[in-house]
């Protein structure tokens, strides 16, 4: 008769026993002398050149004082090229398919063409398709790659081991900054990431927090009115730093309400303690320039830019009909942004930026073109290509005010997450809960903190 | 200046890379080793696939497969979680052992950082532990030179018992000795006899107490002597498994080699 498990338990529990308590030591102990004798045969030091270099490094960067400083400094390094890079790229790119588009609808008419066809295709569709592309890519095909240089270099443990005091003390695991350094790039996958933080308690302190940081998506409205209201107060020379420093502000922020908001849950419906962990912090690894560029521009770049132009040519088509179907007197649009208005101007916003939002569920990255293709609905025949001509058409036609700007961004870095990233939340802790949680608390914190901004703001003489 | 060395390689036009094509396969190879030491280029580099890969700890959350193809034959490529070791359980470490135990790789490539040798030889001897079948990637090398640290990948492969592959991995650079290495092993052509853990004054008695048992209740079962290391540490996993009879399954398909038994497997390790 073969033996039954239940006598192998009772076995090796009673060899266990006899043993010894250290049982578990002593083989780690084993392991690591057999590990030591294997190593000390195979490996000769010749120097240790390269080594000092490396820790050299690691103590200006990870230092108490400097650690922090470097970071945000690095941080503004980006966005500093990002809107040196993207501003002609982007005029260049929007003349381009502006021209296009008038001449695809001149053609069309001169074919006979319904007008509403014209309309709703080229005038709907196409614009929402050239605004997208002209706004978003050229700052994508920038910040992705040098983003990616700096993951492949092994800088992002190191932010890491900069923020975990920061993250500890408010009772979230130290990894939830790798997860929020991956939010900078898309939500969804940095709610995705958030898989690397064992404890469940803690995780979900990631994924509930990873919408405060702007995403990539999010990055050129942040820019745009960076460089339309902050630069412009600034002399040319140093605008684009300025309008760098005004975006580090903004994500400063945003890591702040991570933060916050982290602490805040850990204390009430999440509460519990931060647990410890080990992070090795990786050697520094020369980037290798064609990989980056393939996994930032194809991976990254297009599959973004991708979703976005899905999301945008239905959501052209959508603003079009708003604009061009009437009921009564006024357009649909009207009448939407009129019944908006009154919400929007309580929180320093307008009934067009609600309007836009909402069209922009999908995705946030067509937030901007939603919103310049309302403000232009009635006007086709201006041609708005530069940065210089969309302050005009926001200050001087539709009333802005460098309040409506602030504002604007706090309410792009606070609102509530794209659908891909509700959905990521979702399929991450399949609770309805947690998910419904994840989508309002972000828009509870957008409106409550521009309504107070508004308010303060008109409280000053 | 290194794609001209595969090129001259006879190994060089003998591996097809399949990407993501894992629907039939001739054999089942595993990637296991620690985190950060480059098994996500490894992977892309014989898969042909872009995984993404970072310099940072932990990227790999989610198990991912790939195919090569090699002297005609299909391999499937498990790319498994980056673990320190196989002995406590969090969630990676379970995922990785696991697949070692029931996913039943034919093979298992342990990758290696070269500049980190004596750490990342400890998952190398509990890998070991558990699976004859393995290869040692020793991977890194460019940086080990860089450091000034020089690998006598011979002298390593005769002290482990398995063979050891020095490797640049997101170069490419030995990649196509790595893939016929594997293909020797698996094949039989290269015999391997892994190191074991000498074990401390005692345990050695109270093993060969418990392995005559266990495989008289499992007859056959590979990994009995892993097994009895386990149960004298205590370890529930592996008692629970021993209970519900998932041991004993584990035995029969030892032999039986069926590529769907250890697909379905993998897909509940997967679903974990």
């Amino acid at each position: 008769m073969p033996t039954s498990p239940e006598a192998i338990l009772e076995r090796s529990d009673s060899l266990r026993r006899e043993i010894g308590g250290d049982f578990r030591d002593r083989m780690v102990g084993a392991l690591y002398e057999s590990a030591q004798q294997v190593a000390s045969r195979s490996v000769r030091e010749t120097g240790k050149r390269k080594w000092d270099f490396d820790q050299r490094v690691d103590r200006l960067v990870t230092s108490r004082s400097l650690g922090l400083p470097i970071m945000l400094l690095l941080l503004a390094l980006v966005f500093w090229i990002t809107i040196l890079g993207a501003n002609v790229p982007s005029q260049m790119l929007a003349n381009a398919l502006f021209t296009v588009e008038a001449a695809a609808a001149g053609w069309f008419d001169s074919l006979g063409v319904p007008l509403w066809i014209t309309g709703l295709l080229w005038h709907g569709m196409f614009r929402g398709l050239a605004w997208v592309v002209s706004v978003m890519l050229p700052p994508m095909a920038i910040f992705f790659p040098v983003f990616t240089i700096l993951e492949d270099l092994g800088y992002l443990p190191r932010v890491a081991f900069n923020l975990d005091w920061l993250f500890r003390r408010a009772g979230a695991h130290g990894k939830q900054a790798l997860t929020m350094a991956m939010g900078f790039g898309c939500n969804a996958a940095g709610v995705t990431s958030t898989r690397i933080i064992d404890s469940p308690r803690e995780r979900l302190l990631a994924i509930l927090t990873n919408n405060f940081v702007p995403c990539n998506g999010r990055f050129p409205t942040l820019i745009m009115l960076a460089v339309i209201f902050v630069a412009a107060s600034f002399p040319p020379a140093v605008a684009s730093v300025a309008a760098a420093g005004a975006v580090v502000c903004v994500v400063v922020l945003g890591i702040g309400f991570t933060l916050a908001v982290s602490w805040a849950l850990s204390r009430s419906v999440l509460s519990g303690e931060a647990s410890a962990f080990t992070l090795e912090l990786p050697p520094y690894r020369r980037p290798s320039v064609l990989r980056i560029l393939y996994t930032s521009l194809i991976d990254r770049t297009v599959f973004v830019l991708g979703r976005a132009m899905l999301t945008a040519a239905p959501a052209g088509a959508v603003i079009w009909i708003l604009a061009n179907v009437t009921y009564g007197e006024r357009s649909l649009a009207s009448l939407a942004i009129g019944w908006l208005d009154p919400l929007g101007a309580a929180i320093g916003l307008d009934g067009v930026i609600l309007l836009a939002y909402v069209i922009a569920i999908p995705a946030n990255e067509i937030v901007v073109p939603t919103m310049l293709m309302c403000y232009l609905g009635g006007s086709m025949m201006i041609d708005v290509a530069t940065y210089d001509e969309i302050r005009v058409v926001l200050i001087d036609q539709h009333g802005w005010t460098l309040l409506t700007a602030v504002n604007l961004m706090l309410f792009s870095l606070l609102h509530n997450p794209c659908a891909t990233t509700i959905l990521t939340i979702w399929k991450e802790t399949r609770s309805p809960r947690w998910t419904t949680l994840g989508a309002l608390m972000p828009l509870a914190f957008a409106f409550a903190t521009c309504f107070a901004t508004a308010q303060a703001v008109r409280l000053l003489p | 200046m290194s794609a001209n060395v595969c090129n001259g390689c006879p190994a060089h036009d003998q591996l097809a890379r399949m990407g993501i094509d894992v629907e039939s396969y001739d054999h089942v190879v595993a990637l296991a080793g620690n985190p950060n030491t480059g098994k996500s280029s490894v992977f892309n580099a014989l898969t042909g696939l872009r995984q993404h890969v970072g310099n940072w700890t932990g990227k790999t959350v989610t198990r991912a497969e790939g195919a090569f193809g090699y002297k005609s034959r299909r391999y499937k490529l498990v790319d498994l979680p980056g673990t320190y070791s196989l002995l406590s359980a969090s969630q990676d470490e379970e995922i990785a052992r696991n697949f070692l135990l029931f996913g039943q790789p034919d093979c298992t490539v342990i990758v290696t950082d070269a500049t980190a040798l004596e750490r990342n030889l400890n998952l190398v001897l509990q890998v070991l532990e558990i699976t004859d079948k393995a290869v040692v990637c020793v991977n890194l090398m460019d940086e080990a030179e860089r450091k000034g640290l020089e690998i006598d990948v011979r002298s390593l492969s005769r002290d482990l018992g398995v063979p050891a592959v020095p490797t640049v991995a997101r170069s490419k650079q030995g990649m196509a000795e790595l893939v016929s290495t594997v293909a020797a092993v698996i094949g039989g052509e290269i015999r391997t006899s892994p190191l074991r853990i000498e074990t401390p004054a005692g345990v050695s008695e109270a093993i060969s107490g418990l392995v005559p048992l266990i495989e008289d209740l499992v007859p056959g079962l590979a990994n009995a002597r892993w097994v009895a290391l386990r149960l004298l540490d205590g370890d529930h996993k592996v008692r629970e498994a021993l209970l519900s009879g998932e041991l004993a399954d584990l035995a029969g398909s030892q032999h039986a080699s069926a590529p769907q038994r250890s697909s379905r497997i993998t897909a509940i390790a997967g679903a974990q």
